[in-house]
């Protein structure tokens, strides 16, 4: 079956949504995403949307919907990379996407949630790395 | 040319996205007029299956003063008692969040809805080219 992949990395979970999404790809991504906080315990969210062309009432209602069932979970939500046609368009049909996180791109995202302490500070491993 | 797409099921709403961006190409639409005019189709295709449950969808190019694309949005629901009403924001009867009839009018050059309780609902929507 049809599934949109959630990837873990540390306290996070990354999701990419690449293509034009069916209602019911729409309600299972939901249900696997508040799943995947569940077992994972991840602190964060990540949804980056720069691959969608489009976001309608539905899809920014599930949007809304993630944020507020993973924010009783205690992981926040980020939604990014929204193209600017999209956010042109959104604005004037008058979707509400309050309680929705945004950042322009995965690494604002992260560094947001880094400096709120949801997830941990850059491992040293990496600075070294080369060494 | 003229492009028929029937809605009856909700991946039928990809359908006429796709056609959407299909016909958008053509005629070398902007990004932001393609995306506007996909998330019109899209809420209007919505429609449809919310509160008619099947419909048709009809995609052209229309010749007037200024070229425009056109889609036509039919069903044989229950039509619209009040248009007027269901034209102010806020206002809904399905499951929606009432953004659906005057969001969509927002984002189109053209906006036109004939409706009547029993008769149906057809709705058209252009974008000038």
């Amino acid at each position: 079956m049809e599934r949109i992949p959630i990837l873990k990395i540390g306290d996070l979970l990354l999701v990419t949504i690449q293509l034009d999404m069916h209602d019911q790809l729409v309600m299972d991504l939901q249900k696997d995403i508040t799943n995947m906080v569940r077992t994972t315990e991840a602190k964060g969210v990540i949804l980056d949307i720069s691959g969608l062309d489009m976001v309608d009432s539905f899809i920014g209602r599930m949007l809304g919907t993630i944020a507020a069932m993973t924010a009783v979970m205690d992981a926040h939500t980020f939604v990014v990379g929204m193209q600017p046609a999209v956010a042109i368009t959104i604005v004037e049909l008058g979707l509400p996407l309050g309680g929705v996180h945004t950042a322009l791109n995965v690494e604002k995202a992260i560094e947001r949630l880094r400096a709120w302490g949801k997830i941990e500070a850059e491992s040293d491993d990496e600075a070294h790395e080369g060494d | 040319m003229i492009d028929i797409v029937p809605v009856a099921v909700e991946e039928d709403l990809v359908r006429v996205r796709q056609k959407v961006r299909q016909w958008a190409a053509t005629y070398a639409l902007s990004t932001l007029k393609t995306v506007k005019m996909q998330t019109a189709a899209s809420e209007l295709a919505r429609n449809i299956l919310v509160y008619a449950g099947t419909g048709t969808v009809f995609f052209s190019a229309i010749d007037g003063p200024r070229r425009e694309f056109q889609i036509i949005f039919e069903d044989q629901g229950p039509g619209i008692a009040d248009i007027e009403q269901a034209l102010q924001d806020g206002y809904t009867t399905g499951s929606g969040m009432g953004i659906g009839l005057p969001g969509t009018k927002r984002l189109v050059d053209h906006f036109e809805i004939v409706s009547a309780p029993g008769q149906g609902t057809r709705v058209i929507i252009a974008m000038r080219i």
